[in-house]
């Protein structure tokens, strides 16, 4: 483990993994700014091509790992990532629950490939897009469409003070009435996943009048149906809040059993 | 309100109040119209208040309304209390640095209070809200271990009560003995009168707020004014709209610790925590251990927390309270009898704000009546 003595030997190595992903999980690494350079002096940045073409070989001490499984490839990539990462993170919401890519799961990806590829005969995908615990063990989960940049520096200064990370498991409602923002379900009457939705964003949205939409993904033992049932009382559509649910976690366990409920 | 010393203030001249509140640099917070509620915010002036505004509460649902009138102080409670202002969300606790000379080579540095302890004037506090309070008073400071925050934010208010003439559909405190008329703990009590002249009927509840009186352009209150102040607050209660038996609800919860009810209520609840968080009175919080990404610097920040939060019963192992049920069950029955075991009160001072802003509506005497049998759906009062 590293230890925070001046004389330690050599800084930890840090790796930043893509896989299925829009990319923005490493761009919070890269928007940390301020942090960056005291980061740079603690851990060695070895592997992380969006930043750098440099790579320093394996094994690493640290990996972030952005992105869902979709290919074949991937699937055997993801080993490799695994064997050579002593600790192994998972941000965002494609690597903790498949992404808003995880869609494709409730639909027939065959068809799919036809409608939007010319020859579709190239492609080699998975039937579902599944997020890295299912493939290998994972010994953090840093959720988020992206990841909070505030969380990600505690992330990574825990791991280079080697002492435990403080996530919250409470839901977004603590961090609204926290910033004293005005409950937009109760006021406005704006359906909200807020309840059900793990903290970690500050409370974004409803700070702007928007209802939450789940991007951290589910708090543990959300009740989703009571959630629903009020989107509901508040005039949504049953297809509307299935919609809710489905976006990008949509294959989070309770999102998914959730939506199943409310298809039309 | 005490019936004797009553003054008359016209409405025309309230800002001369507002004035003295501000003298020397003193923060006067109020209620004001902010993201389509009442909420706190300073106030410079009778023109910040939600003048001809009211708020229209039930079970999950808050919507602000115009009124037919011009009232000042014409709707209930907004979803701050003055908790935000007395015990805020955060506060810091203490700083270190390495490199210093104190033990193990690390600095520790109290927090700079002076902001905390900056003299504020609360204006417009409605008497749920003087109980709570009283409440967090001792709870925070009436104890061997004093919250230093708290303490020092309240160590210079000036509190401006108003009769609440206007109670919401989730408000109880006539049934809890809290209000709507301002008791005690007050510098200041007001009751505006919208009836003929618009008007405010003044009376003092410290040497402080007599002292703030005797330099206002008052008249004394004829006996025309005193009926319409009383009045008001009849008319308070008859529109207050529910109401909770409270006498026998701390013996009967005691009691009820394995009734089905919650199995029913965990149902529906989220286990999201906002009902502690707008509760006046709910004081608990975590503390958060931060480091700056090299070590060098580090500190431990006070928190509000929720027993609904997963984290709040969490010891060596897991969490005590695993369930919605549990923690439902915790925060009720704390709230309602085993509080008053604690400090002497029910935790509970008939806001309603844990009714009207949970956001699946859960009404709390709804389940207390559930519980122990003596829930009323319709206030049953003479005036019913």
């Amino acid at each position: 483990m590293p230890t925070r003595s001046p004389a330690r030997a050599r800084r930890p190595k840090l790796a930043v993994w893509k896989f299925a992903s829009c990319d923005g999980c490493q761009l919070s690494v890269l928007n940390l700014e301020e942090e960056l350079l005291p980061l740079a002096g603690e851990i060695e940045i070895a592997n992380f091509l969006e930043a750098s073409s440099a790579v320093i070989k394996g094994p690493y001490d640290l990996s972030l790992v952005e992105g869902s499984v979709t290919t074949p490839d991937d699937a055997r990539r993801v080993q490799q990532v695994r064997q050579q990462s002593r600790r192994l993170v998972a941000i965002g919401a494609c690597a903790n629950f498949g992404g808003i890519q995880a869609l494709r799961d409730l639909m027939d990806v065959a068809a799919l490939q036809r409608t939007v590829y010319a020859h579709p005969e190239y492609l080699a995908t998975l039937s579902r897009s599944t997020p890295i615990s299912a493939h290998v063990t994972v010994d953090l989960e840093l959720t988020g469409c992206p990841v909070d940049r505030g969380q990600l520096v505690e992330v990574l200064t825990a791991f280079i003070q080697d002492r435990p990370v403080r996530l919250p498991q409470h839901s977004v409602c603590v961090e609204c009435k926290r910033r004293g923002t005005v409950c937009v379900t109760v006021a406005p009457g704006t359906p909200c996943l807020g309840p059900v939705t793990r903290a970690g964003c500050g409370a974004i949205c409803p700070a702007y009048h928007r209802g939450c939409y789940g991007c951290f993904g589910p708090v543990d033992g959300a009740n989703t149906a009571a959630v629903a049932d009020r989107a509901r009382e508040l005039g949504m559509p049953g297809r509307d809040v299935a919609r809710l649910f489905r976006l990008f976690n949509t294959a989070a366990p309770a999102f998914a059993k959730e939506a199943a409920h409310h298809d039309a | 309100m005490s019936a004797d010393r009553l003054e008359v203030l016209a409405a025309d001249d309230f800002d001369v109040l507002v004035r003295a509140l501000a003298e020397g640099g003193r923060e006067v917070l109020g209620p004001v119209l902010r993201d389509g509620v009442i909420a706190i915010g300073p106030v410079e002036s009778a023109a910040d208040l939600p003048q001809g505004w009211t708020d229209e509460q039930e079970r999950g649902t808050y919507r602000v309304q115009p009124r037919a009138d011009a009232a000042w102080f014409g709707y209930a409670v907004g979803p701050q209390s003055w908790k935000s202002v007395l015990f805020p969300a955060r506060a810091l606790l203490w700083s270190g640095a390495k490199g210093g000379v104190g033990e193990h080579g690390v600095e520790v540095s109290a927090p700079d209070r002076s902001a905390a302890a900056r003299p504020r004037a609360l204006l417009g506090v409605r008497s749920c809200d003087l109980a709570a309070i009283g409440i967090q008073d001792r709870v925070l400071l009436g104890r061997p271990a004093v919250d230093a925050d708290y303490a020092a934010r309240r160590a210079d208010v000036i509190v401006v009560a108003v009769t609440c003439g206007f109670p919401a559909g989730t408000c109880f405190c006539a049934s809890m003995g809290t209000g709507p008329a301002p008791r005690t703990g007050y510098d200041l009590a007001l009751t505006e009168l919208l009836d003929g002249e618009h008007r405010f009927l003044v009376a003092a509840g410290s040497p402080r707020g007599a002292a703030l009186l005797a330099a206002l352009p008052t008249r004394v209150a004829e006996d025309a004014d005193r009926v319409a102040g009383e009045q008001l607050v009849a008319s308070s209660v008859a529109r207050m709209g529910r109401w909770l038996d409270v006498g026998p609800v701390p013996a009967a919860l005691r009691g009820a610790l394995e009734h089905p009810r919650w199995d029913d209520v965990a149902a529906r609840c989220l286990s999201c925590g906002s009902c502690t968080l707008v509760c006046p009175t709910c004081f608990c919080t975590a503390v958060e251990e931060t480091t700056d990404l090299v070590g060098a610097s580090a500190a431990r920040t006070r928190v509000w927390d929720s027993c609904f939060t997963p984290g709040f019963s969490y010891i060596h192992g897991g969490a005590v309270r695993q369930t919605t049920r549990s923690r439902y069950r915790q925060w009720l029955t704390h709230k309602m009898s085993t509080w008053v075991d604690q400090f002497g009160t029910p935790g509970c001072v008939g806001c309603g704000r844990c009714i009207t802003w949970c956001p699946v509506g859960i009404d709390l005497t709804e389940e207390v009546g559930a519980l122990v049998g003596a829930h009323v759906d319709e206030p049953q009062r003479q005036d019913r």
